[in-house]
Parts: C-alpha cells; sequence; structure tokens
C-alpha cells in the first residue's frame, strides 16, 4: 500500500500546539510542522531532536583555525621568511599575536559558510533547487501539521481526520 | 521568602576576616619593599576588586532598568544584594587615597613633589622633607628628581583634581545605588507602573555617567600607577574586568543561594541566561585585554611597550596564564548549551576564572607598584580571603534586609516564565 500524507491546516499557532499535544498524547506520530515562524515549546512535543549544526560548526571552525596558523607558518616563516617592521621572525610562536586576527577572522569564515552550506544541503535547499513546501501559505500566515499514514498503523485513514477535526482544524487534506 | 544568614556563615566569614587581618598585619611587618608597597598595592587590589564587582552590578543592574528586560526580574534583589558592598568598598578605596595622598604610600609617583617641580631649595636637600618649587627662586637648584613626563600631565594628575573626581564618581554611585535599593523597596508597597518608568530615566542617566566616569575612574586609580605610560583603549578593558567579575558573582551567589533552597523562582533558563552573560562578557574581557596588547607589541614603540616589558620580563607566566586561562576556560567549557545549564560546569569555570580576573588586577596594580620585587605568598592569599570575607558578610547581611523575591514589578509574572 502507498504512503498516503494527510495535511491539516490551521489559523493560529497555538491551536496547533494544543492540537498536536493532544494528538501526541494519544500516540499519534506527527512528521512534520511547515510554519513561517519558529513555535515556541512545539519541538520536544513532535519529537523534533536538537539540532547537530552547532557540532559541525565547531569543527568547520577548528578547521578554519589550523588551515590560517598553518598557512601563515607555510608563508611567513617556512617558504619564505618575512621580516616585518623588524618583528622576530623565523618563529611560529614569536609571531604569533600578528596572526592572531588573520586566524579569528578565517576561522568566523569557515564557520559560518560551512554552516550555512551544510544547512542548505541537509534541507535541499540549494539555489536553483524547486521548493518541496506542500502549502506556500505556510510562509504567510497558515500552519500545516503534516501526518503520514504509515506512521500511524493503528489507525485508518477516516479516524486520523477524525482525531484531527477535533483539534479545530480549517482543512484537512489527504495527498 | 527571607533570607536568613545562617550563624554558621556568620562565623566563617568572621573567620575570613580575622584571616584577612592577621595577614595584614603580619605582611606589614614582613613587607621589606620600599614604602611598603606590597601591603599597599594589597589593598588596592583588593579594595578595587570587591568594590568592582558591586559597581559592575549596578551597571547591570541600571541596564536592566534602561533597557526594559523582564528575564532576570527574579534576580533583581541578588543584584541589590551585591551593588549594597559599594557603601564598605568605598570606604576602602577612600582610605588607601587618603593614604596615598598622606604619603604613606607611594603607589602614585605623580603624588610626590619631587617629582614635579622643577627646582629644590638647596639648604634642604638632605633633610626628611626637601621643599620643592616650581620655579627658580634664590637658594634654590635644579631637582635630580624631576620627571619631566609625570610634570606634563599635573595639569589632570594632581592631587585637587583627582580628589574632587574620586569624590564625585564615588558619590553619584552611591547616590544611584541608594535610589535604585529605595525605589525597589517602595515598589514592593505600591505597586503599579510609574516607579518602573521613572526607573528607566534615572538609570540612562546613570549608564551616561558611569560610560564616562567608568574610564576615568581606571584612568584615576589603575593607569596612574604606571604614570609613564597610557592607552585610550584602558578603561574599557579595565571596565570589562569589572562586569565580568560581576557576572561571575551573580552567577556562583545565585547558584549558592539555590542550594540553600532559596530562589524557587529561579529556573534552569534562568541559570542559561546569566551564564551566557559570564560566558559572553569573558570574550569582550579577552577581546580587550589582546586589542590592547597587540597594538602596543606590533608597533613597539618604547614610551608604549614599558608597560609590557615589565610584565613579560618578570611576570611571563602569569600574566600570559592569565590571559589563557580567562579566556580558553570559558570558550571551550561553556560553548554548548548543556553546560551553561549544568550546575557543575558554570560552578567549576566560574570559580576559576573568578580567582583569574582577581589575578588580572594583581597584574595590573603590582608590577606599576613593586615592579620585579614581587611575591605571591600567604599574605596576598590571606588579604584575599579577608577582603572576601568581609565582601560576603556584607553582601549578606544586605541580602536579609529585604524579601529575596521582589513583589509588585511589572515584569515579576512574565520573567517567572522564562523558557529558552
Amino acid at each position: 500500500m502507498a504512503d498516503k500524507v494527510i495535511y491539516a491546516t490551521y489559523d493560529d499557532e497555538q491551536v496547533l500546539l494544543r492540537g498536536a499535544k493532544d494528538l501526541v498524547s494519544k500516540g499519534i506520530y506527527i512528521r512534520d510542522v511547515y510554519s513561517p515562524f519558529p513555535i515556541h515549546g512545539l519541538d520536544p512535543v513532535i519529537g523534533v531532536k536538537h539540532t547537530r549544526i552547532a557540532i559541525t560548526a565547531f569543527i568547520y571552525g577548528l578547521i578554519g583555525l589550523s588551515l590560517a596558523v598553518y598557512g601563515m607558518y607555510y608563508f611567513m616563516i617556512q617558504d619564505w621568511p618575512m621580516n616585518i617592521g623588524g618583528k622576530p621572525n623565523f618563529t611560529l610562536i614569536d609571531n604569533l599575536p600578528a596572526f592572531i586576527p588573520i586566524t579569528f577572522e578565517f576561522t568566523v569564515l569557515l564557520a559560518a559558510h560551512g554552516m550555512a552550506l551544510t544547512y542548505f544541503l541537509r534541507n535541499w535547499t540549494l539555489p536553483g533547487v524547486k521548493a518541496r513546501n506542500p502549502y506556500p501559505e505556510t510562509t504567510d500566515d497558515k500552519f500545516v501539521m503534516e501526518l503520514h499514514l504509515h506512521d500511524n498503523h493503528d489507525q485508518t485513514e477516516l479516524e486520523l481526520e477524525e482525531m484531527l477535526k477535533a483539534t479545530g482544524t480549517t482543512r484537512i487534506e489527504a495527498r | 521568602m527571607e533570607f536568613i544568614f545562617t550563624k554558621k556563615a556568620k562565623i566563617t566569614f568572621a573567620i575570613f576576616m580575622v584571616v584577612g587581618l592577621i595577614s595584614l598585619f603580619f605582611g606589614f611587618g614582613a613587607d621589606e619593599s620600599e614604602h611598603h608597597s606590597r601591603f599597599w598595592a594589597n589593598i588596592l587590589i583588593n579594595g578595587f576588586f570587591f568594590f568592582g564587582i558591586s559597581l559592575g552590578t549596578l551597571f547591570f543592574l541600571a541596564l536592566q532598568y534602561a533597557t526594559e528586560a523582564s528575564y532576570l526580574t527574579v534576580l533583581k534583589r541578588v543584584f541589590e544584594g551585591i551593588t549594597q558592598y559599594m557603601w564598605v568598598g568605598a570606604i576602602v578605596l577612600i582610605l588607601f587615597f587618603a593614604s596615598s595622598s598622606l604619603h604613606l604610600n607611594h603607589i602614585y609617583h605623580w603624588m610626590d613633589a619631587a617629582a614635579t617641580n622643577e627646582f629644590v631649595i638647596e639648604s634642604t636637600i638632605g633633610t626628611d622633607h626637601p621643599e620643592y618649587v616650581a620655579e627658580m627662586v634664590d637658594g634654590a637648584v635644579e631637582n635630580k628628581h624631576f620627571d619631566s613626563i609625570i610634570a606634563g600631565k599635573t595639569a589632570y594628575l594632581n592631587q585637587g583634581f583627582f580628589w574632587i573626581r574620586t569624590l564625585a564618581y564615588i558619590g553619584v554611585w552611591l547616590f544611584f545605588v541608594r535610589l535604585f535599593r529605595k525605589r525597589s523597596l517602595l515598589e514592593d508597597e505600591q505597586g503599579g507602573t510609574k516607579i518602573h518608568f521613572k526607573n528607566m530615566v534615572f538609570s540612562a542617566i546613570f549608564l551616561v555617567f558611569f560610560a564616562y566616569t567608568s574610564s576615568t575612574a581606571s584612568w584615576d586609580w589603575i593607569m596612574s600607577i604606571d604614570t609613564h605610560w597610557f592607552s585610550t583603549l584602558f578603561g574599557w578593558y579595565v571596565f570589562s574586568g569589572i562586569w565580568v567579575s560581576a557576572m561571575i558573582t551573580i552567577v556562583l551567589l545565585t547558584l549558592y543561594l539555590k542550594s540553600k533552597g532559596y530562589l524557587k523562582e529561579v529556573n534552569k533558563s534562568h541559570m542559561h541566561d546569566i551564564t551566557k552573560w559570564m560566558f559572553a562578557i569573558s570574550f569582550l574581557w579577552s577581546y580587550l585585554w589582546f586589542s590592547q596588547f597587540v597594538l602596543i607589541w606590533y608597533s613597539n614603540i618604547p614610551e608604549e611597550v614599558t608597560y609590557y616589558m615589565t610584565r613579560i620580563d618578570h611576570y611571563k607566566g602569569l600574566f600570559f596564564g592569565v590571559f589563557a586561562v580567562n579566556f580558553a576556560m570559558p570558550m571551550v567549557i561553556l560553548m554548548s548549551r548543556d553546560s551553561k545549564r549544568s550546575i557543575g560546569y558554570s560552578l567549576v569555570v566560574g570559580m576559576i576564572i573568578f580567582i583569574g580576573h582577581w589575578l588580572d588586577v594583581y597584574l595590573l596594580v603590582m608590577p606599576g607598584s613593586v615592579g620585579a620585587h614581587w611575591h605571591f605568598g600567604f599574605f596576598e592569599v590571606g588579604t584575599f580571603i579577608g577582603f572576601l570575607g568581609l565582601f560576603l558578610f556584607t553582601v549578606f547581611r544586605s541580602l536579609t534586609k529585604a524579601p529575596l523575591m521582589v513583589k509588585n514589578h511589572p515584569f515579576l509574572e512574565e520573567s517567572k516564565h522564562l523558557h529558552i
């Protein structure tokens, strides 16, 4: 049997939040929620895990830091030793204060860009990729809850729709 | 809920103070540095550090009023409790400055008439009090101790103007300590929003005054120890140190009060927020520390580098170690959300960087006072413990004087429901 997706639209995020709590307490699995803004307190209700993007940012930052330090060590000390303003050169540690600003900038550069690219890739929202939003009005003033039949074996489609109606949804559509 | 200052805590702090007094007494005797510089420098370090904590807290309290922030309203009484130490701290500082003015110590070289007067009456040379004169008169000869750089700064650095400024800063700051406390207690009784909106105006006035005077006070009290040297960034650097010490104290005191069962309304989100402040201001401090250092290091101008030469020649490990710890500890350990919410992590990091920022003040004062002849022993530790006892005793006593939770504050309900 092919999977069927049920979309329930809400006009108010508090109604959706109460509805989600109610459904989850009855053992319904909510796959996703589309909303124009983050709904405070929704994540733990529908079981969204903590984002791991902070960890990737840390790793990118670490790469940036090591690359910057190694790069400057290679350019300024090893490959072509530079003497700028009579500063002690030929060793990394003596020149380190001068390298800190660039190291910092490069760390930030890699962390920020790496994080943004990871985000785009993970969500598959790269430039040129077609948007996969079932209801464009969720970027404006509507809130949509997405349920999959495959996730909820104990209920039939009709039962799910009845339960959704009880939570105050304004429109139900199955695709 | 009323805070109870237990007998056990009272006795502990009293012991701390006794330890402090004993080390001051024996320290003065054992101090072999010239003019007892080590002894007096210790008074200034501790006097300024703990005064700074209450000043930083006053600034943070005013910031809450001025921005109409709601999230830390449940901690307002803790802030007020810490600011009350400023009365005691001000007395310590004024006593110290008075002893400098009376030439009991030579921490401030520019207070010495020998440095700022070009001539000296010949017949008085060699006596206990040689007579220095600014202009050539009969019987006067050139003063060998004359310091033209210091003499060039006498328009600003002279005793009269110094005292006017010092008393103005302390007077106005204490006025605001009293004002905010009084209005906060009044709000408990009256309620309404009138007091709240007026507080916003008062705190804005305070913040403007503080923006100028925190800089000039750090020049007068700390930077003028190294009279020849100056740095335009110094005021900000000292201010960031004050602020981060205040945030650490707030975190540690809140954790203590919570462990004793007080402040039930303070939840994980509040702890997260104040630890975040401790984390963030550590970076502000590190940023300013490094900015001041790297500019002077890079340009390498003789009159500027002297400040760092003294520190790197004689205090190298301590100097760079303090920076490394105060910067790296909070960064690595407190970066993640979970550690900011954990009592253990914020407690350990807080205690270490509390000592770290005390050592930072040590490094602001000591090199200019005793130079290469520095010691770090029972005397320094004992004095620190003594002042810590005095600080905690005063703060705890002021916490008992009002309920730990404000009433009728317009943002109280919102603050209780903070959830991040």
